[in-house]
């Protein structure tokens, strides 16, 4: 590792030719017995892993009709195989998604179909040898789930099901991933996938306060474990401190000051993310969602409402109600659970919000759609609202704003390039070329609308831009969070207003002091 | 003799092919779905599913977004197949019934259709460098056969014409269990043989694409997840049992 270099950026992203094996050396650090025990999986390898993968294999087949189906159904049309970005990224045949998805068909093949068994050599039907099981590890680890494929499949075969799977029966024969393992243990443990205990999220929350104090004179307040507020704060913990992340979160409690609601983050529950959808574990999954019930009951609010986060808000959109419902003891009258976008966007509409769009006009933005929002969810009554409200609110909050290539956002959107679980230094590598035809689309709107700065609703793809941007030449503050600038924007009442060409000091700018 | 083998091989085909499909249709449908992943945007309503696996199976819809030769080559051949498969329908009812005089036009045209879109499709699996890197033999003798019962169908209308009353009255003999001679044409034998394997051989094969789109979770599910609990029954059991 180290010894690569980012893709050059072009005007359109081409599809490379093959490179067999340019990205087999990739794989992520494996998880150790302390990150694999706390979650009931085997701490190493076990000794007869064959016949457990091919008996856990055996289970999830009769557990999802999505591996059943899509085990079945791929012809090998070729539709997908130049949609992947880690494979426009990388070249690796492997990253192209029919690739990927044909190194568990063909286990499926040999061991749970008939053609398979009798003539494995016409449908390419294999044992799970090592060789097969290392290349899983790599390539299971090389898809960010972010189902751009399953868009194009004419029978939507969806590769996330496919990887999640995977990753399921690596896990459960000890051939688990250090990096989303052992986040969830401390999610298990602290409540939040960075471990920050209660006190130091009191404290953190009470300097941003201070903070929002200082640049408007306003006393906002981030409350924590208020018993009988009305609203849930659930945000990745990511928003708690890095950056543009927490210019967000600030974001968030200015709207919520200025709506005049009664809210609360919990110290229970004081993450999103939840990373055990990324390993396929319904089970895990659903043990970190229950915190979140446990908080909301603990705390007596009425209403959920969660922070910029993609696939928290997959899991909150779209399996919150199955994991942890049903929600009876909440207010019916909201959606269960509602993003922050939409309810901002409703106080917009209700005029309830007003806002000075020259805080934002240093900047030219444009809006990277996360995957996981654009793809495996909605906001808003109306399907595509996903897309609609988080540029409604942009438009509402600065006078610049520019949009990308059509092909390369909503729904056809391209991953960050860290999502899935990858959003791991031992996968730079990948990070950094995956990101590349998120860069092209971006390059071209800078080149020709002069944009600055792109927004993003994904504490995911935040951290990967930060990371992966000064590697095409951008620089690392470049994205912003939505809510950053609607926290520009905003004018709270009794705000210092300054007089003109004092917007800097409502402006986030500069950022704010937390620590790195 | 002939006549025997085609007689049994027809029966036992179908037999396989009804065996096959319901085993894996029946397979499908007690799979549960434990979660909510239509891919979005999706519609909000049954009704709007309906629409939108529809326009999937007439359309190719998701086909025509992701690459406009695919689907160029593979909705001719779907068409085409659907035509040509209508007009045979005369070989099995009497009398023929009156759209099915209608198809019969198109449907000898079809044939060609198929033929071009077939052969475009294996072009593209050979020279197109990702798709020949994703093809197994299964892919290329799937095309071949395929090719073969299109082309030995159009050698028998356009070459050297079979029996055709006779041949009808053996399909009929098959249908009626009143067995008749099958025409000893080369051709046409051939044409039989090769529809036998593939009625053999769809339900355990990538044919199941068919079926399958239907069960597809992406495409069939409605986005709903916010207003109505979906709980798997195996899920279920460990809500009961975990608390």
């Amino acid at each position: 590792m180290g010894d690569y270099k980012a893709p050059e950026l072009s005007e359109f992203t081409e599809i490379p030719p093959l490179q067999e094996g340019a990205m087999s050396h990739s794989h992520p650090y494996l998880a150790a017995p302390e990150h694999q025990e706390p979650l009931g999986f085997p701490g190493e390898l076990v000794e007869d892993w064959h016949d457990k993968a091919i008996a856990r294999f055996g289970e999830l087949l009769k557990k999802s009709r999505a591996l059943q189906v899509y085990l079945d159904s791929c012809v090998r049309c070729g539709a997908c195989t130049d949609k992947c970005h880690y494979f426009l990224g990388t070249g690796d045949p492997k990253n192209m998604p029919v690739a990927r998805q044909d190194l568990m068909r063909k286990v499926y093949r040999r061991h749970f179909t008939l053609a398979g068994k009798w003539l494995p050599w016409l449908v390419g039907a294999e044992d799970l040898t090592e060789e097969v099981l290392d290349d899983w590890y790599s390539y299971f680890h090389q898809c960010s789930q972010c189902r751009r494929c399953s868009v194009y499949c004419p029978y939507g075969i969806d590769t996330a099901e496919i990887s999640m799977a995977a990753r399921d029966i690596m896990d459960h024969i000890g051939k688990g991933q250090k990096y989303c393992n052992e986040i969830i243990g401390k999610v298990h443990t602290i409540g939040n996938n960075l471990g920050l205990p209660g006190p130091a999220l009191a404290n953190t929350l009470e300097g941003l306060e201070e903070d929002i104090e200082d640049d408007t004179g306003v006393k906002v307040r981030l409350p924590l474990d208020e018993k009988g507020a009305e609203i849930l704060l659930v945000t990745p913990s990511a928003d708690f401190f890095a950056e543009p992340h927490v210019d967000g979160l600030m974001g968030y409690a200015k709207v919520f000051h200025q709506a005049g609601a009664s809210w609360t983050i919990s110290s229970y529950a004081s993450e999103a993310a939840n990373f055990a959808m990324f390993i396929g574990s319904y089970e895990q999954m659903r043990e970190v969602a229950l915190r979140i019930r446990k908080a909301a009951l603990d705390l007596g609010v009425k209403r959920l409402v969660f922070g910029e986060c993609g696939h928290a808000w997959r899991v909150a959109y779209s399996f919150l109600n199955t994991l942890a419902g049903p929600w009876d003891f909440l207010d019916q009258n909201y959606p269960i659970p509602q993003h922050i976008c939409e309810y901002t966007y409703d106080l917009i509409q209700q005029g309830k919000l007003t806002f000075d769009k020259s805080a934002n006009d240093h900047m030219t933005l444009t809006f990277h759609d996360s995957c996981n929002v654009a793809r495996a969810t909605r906001m808003g009554g109306v399907p595509g609202g996903q897309f609609e409200i988080p540029r409604a609110i942009a438009r509402a909050v600065c006078n610049n704003f520019v949009d990308m290539a059509p092909e390369t956002i909503r729904e056809g959107t391209y991953c960050c390039g860290g999502g899935g679980g990858l959003l791991t230094d031992d996968l730079m590598e990948l990070r950094v070329k995956g990101a590349k035809p998120r860069m092209d689309a971006l390059n071209q709107v800078v080149q020709n609308d002069g944009v600055t700065h792109m927004i993003a609703i994904c504490a995911i793809c935040k951290s990967q831009f930060s990371k992966v941007f000064p590697e095409y030449g951008f620089g690392m503050d470049r994205v912003v969070s939505l809510h950053q600038l609607v926290g520009n924007a905003i004018i709270l009442d009794g705000q210092e207003t300054g007089g003109n060409g004092q917007d800097e000091t409502v402006a986030g700018a500069a950022p704010a002091e937390t620590e790195e | 003799m002939l006549t025997a083998i085609y007689t049994a091989g027809f029966y036992a085909a179908t037999a396989w092919l009804v065996y096959g499909l319901a085993r894996k249709i029946i397979q499908y449908w007690r799979t549960p779905a434990p979660l909510k992943i239509p891919t979005m945007p999706a519609p909000l309503t049954t009704g709007g599913v309906v629409m939108r696996i529809v326009r999937e199976v007439v359309l190719f819809e998701s086909l025509f977004k992701s690459n406009k030769w695919i689907w160029l080559f593979g909705w001719m051949f779907h068409a085409a197949l659907l035509l040509a498969m209508l007009r045979h329908l005369r070989y099995f009812i009497e009398p023929v019934w009156g759209w099915v005089v209608l198809v019969q036009p198109f449907g000898t045209y079809a044939g060609f259709a198929m033929l071009a879109g077939l052969a475009a499709l294996w072009f593209r699996r050979i020279f197109v460098e990702r798709i020949r890197y994703i093809s197994g033999p299964s892919d290329h003798l799937m095309l071949v056969l395929l090719l073969a019962i299109t082309a030995s169908g159009l050698a028998m209308r356009y070459v050297a014409r079979t029996d055709i009353v006779a041949l009808k009255k053996f399909m009929l003999g098959l249908i009626r269990f009143d067995w008749q001679p099958v025409p000893a044409d080369p051709i046409l034998l051939v044409h039989l043989g090769l529809v036998i394997a593939l009625m053999a051989i769809f339900p355990f094969s990538k044919l199941l694409h068919a079926p399958g789109l239907f069960f597809s979770p992406t495409r069939n599910q409605v986005d709903s997840a916010r207003e109505k609990r979906h709980l798997a029954p195996w899920a279920a059991k460990l809500e009961a049992g975990g608390k």
